[in-house]
């Protein structure tokens, strides 16, 4: 695998791009790249569809079919692409706030349907890009411009709300663990339902500055240091996970998908 | 899992119009083969202490890193 591979994927003379230095999106934009490049997916067959944010942005240095549609409505719009063409492989780049707050309900009941999509969720736990307003995934007592003192909301966990909302595959992992990250996406992209990956990235703009986390250098050290198993984490209490990322596969099922379940009863009424 | 000795590193590119110096490469190096030139670039300072992780090229936030191996070992 050499950077070669995964290049001829970009449209690149928008590059550089516009992600500050040290910006861990970059990092997932690769890493999905790669996880692109080894299911030998036909490029023709494949539509990235994103939000509006900063890792929206993504939708527009990479060369398959790609829609950069509105703020928390990716998933809404990926619906009817795979639902007007199932053949698609359908993969949905949402930002924290894009996916949780605004988006949230599109994300819940996207689960809930276990559409065959793979939504990729950039948890940089914070707006990026308009100024660094606490987002439903800011952990209690971090930072952010609209909480100067300290965050006085709880985050969602959301990796098993979406598993509880009936996605096939929930994992959640880090930049930091770029190995796993690429194993992920390439299991969500195979997996028939919806994927569901959720990564802790870093914006050393915003949330590693008010937080004095440092550069994004600091912040994958960051996530290196924090992280734990799901499985280890099973037997810690609350407290002791206070300051965790839990990383791991949540969910990995198999159970019947939307759009098959659809294809069937078209199917059935025909012949009747 | 049976590992596979790691073929040789011949060169590291370094796309420089593309870096934009988070150092995130050269931190990350667990051997510091990478350091800054003057112009807050990476470049490489240390090509013999390469073990080939390719941690740089898999992190660089730029897509700016290629570790590139010897043909033919
Ligand atoms: C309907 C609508 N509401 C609000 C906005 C303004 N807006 C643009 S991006 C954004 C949030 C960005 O944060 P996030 O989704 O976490 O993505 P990031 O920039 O951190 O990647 C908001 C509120 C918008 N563009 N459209
Ligand atoms: S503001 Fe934050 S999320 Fe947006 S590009 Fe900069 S570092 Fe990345
Ligand atoms: S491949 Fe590994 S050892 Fe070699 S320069 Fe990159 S990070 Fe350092
Ligand atoms: S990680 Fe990439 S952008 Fe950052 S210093 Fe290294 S080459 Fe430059």
């Amino acid at each position: 695998m050499s950077l070669q591979n995964i290049k001829k994927y970009l449209r690149k003379d928008m590059f550089p791009h516009i992600w500050c230095p040290g910006c861990g999106n970059g990092i997932i934009m690769a890493s999905l790249l790669r996880a692109i490049d080894a299911l030998a997916l036909d490029p023709d067959k494949v539509v990235v569809v994103s939000g509006i944010g900063c890792s929206g942005r993504i939708s527009g240095y990479l060369d398959f079919n790609t829609v950069h549609t509105t703020h928390g409505r990716a998933l809404a719009y990926a619906t009817g692409i795979k639902l007007a063409n199932p053949e698609l492989t359908v993969i949905v780049a949402m930002g924290d706030g894009d996916g949780s707050a605004i988006g949230g309900n599109h994300l819940i009941h996207a689960a809930r349907r276990n559409i065959d999509l793979t939504a990729i969720l950039f948890n940089n736990s914070i707006y990026g890009m308009t100024g660094g307003q606490f987002s439903p995934l800011t952990p209690f007592e971090k930072r952010a411009s609209t909480a100067p003192y300290g965050n006085v909301d709880h985050p969602f966990d959301l990796a098993p709300l979406v598993k509880s909302a009936g996605a096939s595959f929930v994992a959640r992992t880090t930049t930091f663990h770029v190995f796993n990250l690429q194993k992920y996406l390439e299991r969500g992209i195979k997996k028939k339902g919806f994927s569901f990956i959720e990564v802790i990235t870093g914006c050393p703009t915003f949330y590693g500055r008010y937080n004095k986390i440092g550069e994004g250098l600091d912040m994958i050290k960051y996530q290196k240091e924090h992280s734990i198993t799901y499985d280890r984490a099973k037997n810690l209490s609350e407290e002791e996970l206070a300051d965790k990322i839990v990383v791991g596969v949540f969910q990995d099922i198999e159970k019947p998908e939307y759009i098959s379940e659809y294809e069937k009863i078209i199917e059935r009424e025909h012949h009747e | 899992m049976a590992l596979k000795a790691k073929a040789k590193v011949d060169h590291i590119d370094i796309n420089t119009s593309w870096c934009k110096g988070c150092g995130i490469c050269i931190g990350m190096c667990p051997t510091q083969v990478l350091e800054f030139d003057e112009r807050f670039k990476a470049r490489v300072a240390h090509l013999e202490k390469c073990i080939n992780c390719k941690l740089c090229e898999l992190l660089c936030p730029e897509l700016a890193v290629s570790v590139e191996e010897a043909e033919n070992e």
